[in-house]
């Protein structure tokens, strides 16, 4: 019998409890919720914002899901440390947690850089929980100025969210591009076009410097006046429980492709976990809900006994706006060949390294993207498929006819 | 489970399963209001080139990589082995898009997403496009 801990309640902590009972059906399960409600899709609460998405029909999993899979949340409770020797979780609230498999889900959180005068602003917000989302739709009114610090993923979800409900939106950051973690600067000025054609305003390679109540003076001097703050200049890994305890770590928990630690029976998935990225042949972390999912599953069976080995994790990114569409994967890694493609509102970039697909970027051209996707996940050689047909097209014609009817001929 | 399965040999590039897969799901009782004049949005279609075609529609994954990475939880699979989609979650991210391996998603008429759901919940009961197919090239069988 085994006493299974998992500390955090997101996309990674349901999906081990999924791995866990994939294998073991019995043994007990304590969930360490920081939140204080069951697991939601935290990416929907830009769309929560803007009216797409209702608070109520958010969750993960139906409500029974924890009372079905034998598991006991602590709600509201955080895990302050943990004893490898005596294999105990310490909460804030001073109980010790006995276990025998751990696993370390416990996320990201905001990183706020140090800035002059921030205590003077009354109406600041993060952009990372329900509860941040929540209170930034309270705080704004049909009038608001808004003023977000950040233009990558978050910051600009939020930015859409905000966008047609409020007076302007103002998006500054010190990247002297949009989105700078996933596009290229031609890709970046596509999407960053159809922001502002949605009235946004941006100010980039720039940032704010310091805040005088209502006012941000940036570094360039000029100034933005706004009633509302948000910071989204970027997430930090949770290690520290790891960190503490000797554990490796990098910008993540590092985790190998079983996703454990490197201490014994204490495993890691999710935005805090280091994990193998096949495209780039390293680990990173890659915080998208995708792979928390694979992380959590995969440390769920491992932690149950079972044997699954997470060797195929890339970089997946979808991300919208106003109905122009970007999808990334992959890598663009030094010295491959681009095959690049454009038209009016449409990018296709395929990075090409070794004979093999190891990155992309389209945007307004998404139509079948996951078979280029495949192409990376699963190392298929570019001299077993029709790559100029795939230049053109992402299409399954273009691999081999036995190929195919092993792609479409049986039960996957 | 039964599966839709495409034999190519047989596949004409006629395109009536689209038709058909679209009628079966507009809601319509005549095909010819429903679809005449209209852009049809079908959850199968057909891909190849001058010296294939075949169909393509979900292949209902035993381990499927859509539900998993779904953001809005709107994908799931159930008891039966079905892939549905919930439209009233879905927020048309494209997620599932970037990861089909099969390239079996696609935006409906509205922007969110559809699939193909074995025609299960739609008046024909019974995969239309297998029952359209003039050569026999679409069937619906357990493999």
């Amino acid at each position: 019998m085994e006493n299974y801990v998992i500390i955090g309640n997101g996309t990674a902590a349901v999906s081990c409890v999924e791995g866990i009972r994939s294998v073991d059906a019995e043994s007990p399960i304590t969930v360490i919720s920081g939140e204080n409600c069951p697991a939601y899709c935290r990416p929907l609460i830009s769309y929560a914002l803007e009216g797409k998405a209702k608070p109520e029909n958010m969750n993960q999993r139906p409500a029974d899901f924890y009372e079905k899979n034998g598991c006991k949340v602590l709600y509201g409770k955080k895990a302050v440390g943990i004893d490898p020797d005596k294999k105990t979780v310490t909460l804030d609230d001073g109980t010790r947690l006995p276990y025998t498999k751990l696993c370390v889900a416990a996320g990201s959180s905001p990183f706020v850089p140090p800035m002059t005068g921030l205590d003077t602003v009354e109406k600041k917000f993060s952009f990372m929980t329900l509860d941040d989302m929540l209170a930034l739709d309270k705080a704004v009114t049909e009038d608001s100025r808004v003023l977000i610090v950040g233009a990558g993923l978050i910051g600009l979800k939020c930015a859409e969210g905000l966008a047609d409900r409020i007076g302007s939106v103002t998006v500054c950051d010190l990247a002297p591009r949009v989105l700078s973690s996933i596009l290229d600067e031609e890709g970046a000025a596509l999407m960053q076009a159809k922001l502002e054609e949605h009235g946004m305003t941006f100010l980039l390679g720039d940032t704010a410097d310091r805040f005088e109540k209502n006012r941000a003076v940036m570094k360039s001097g000029k100034t933005v006046d706004f009633d509302v703050l948000v910071l989204a200049v970027g997430v930090r890994a949770n290690t520290s429980l790891i960190r503490e305890i000797g554990g490796e770590v990098n910008r993540g928990i590092v985790a190998d492709t079983h996703m454990r630690t490197s201490i014994p029976d204490i495993y890691a998935a999710g935005d805090c976990a280091e994990g193998y990225d096949s495209s780039l042949g390293a680990n990173r972390v890659l915080a998208i809900l995708p792979n928390a999912r694979f992380q959590g599953e995969c440390a769920g069976i491992n932690m149950a006994g079972g044997d699954r080995t997470l060797d195929n994790a890339v970089p997946l990114n979808a991300i919208g706006f106003f109905g122009l569409h970007c999808l990334t994967a992959g890598s663009a890694s030094e010295g491959s060949a681009v095959y690049e493609e454009r038209g009016p509102g449409k990018i296709k970039k395929l990075y090409v390294k070794d004979g093999f697909l190891t990155g992309f970027a389209l945007i307004g051209c998404e139509e079948r993207a996951g078979i280029y996707t495949s192409l990376i996940r699963e190392r298929i050689p570019l001299d077993s498929v029709d790559f100029e047909l795939l230049k053109q097209l992402a299409t399954t014609a273009a691999f081999s006819r036995e190929e195919r009817r092993s792609k479409f001929g049986g039960a996957v | 489970m039964k599966r839709i399965y495409v034999n190519e040999e047989w596949c004409l590039g006629c395109h009536l399963c689209e038709y058909n897969c679209a009628f079966a799901n507009s809601g319509g009782t005549d095909m010819a209001s429903a679809l005449k004049g209209k852009p049809i949005f079908p959850r199968i279609h057909i891909e190849g080139d001058e010296r294939v075609t075949y169909a393509v529609s979900c292949r209902h994954c035993s381990d499927p990589v859509c539900v998993k990475s779904c953001i809005a939880g709107a994908l799931s699979h159930d008891g039966d082995g079905v892939i549905r989609i919930d439209r009233t979650r879905c927020v048309g991210c494209f997620t599932c898009v970037l990861v089909c391996p099969y390239g079996a998603l696609a935006p409906s008429e509205d922007g969110v997403m559809q699939k193909c759901e074995l025609c299960l919940r739609n008046a024909s009961g019974e995969p239309a496009c297998v029952r359209g197919c003039p050569n026999r090239a679409i069937v619906y069988e357990e493999r």
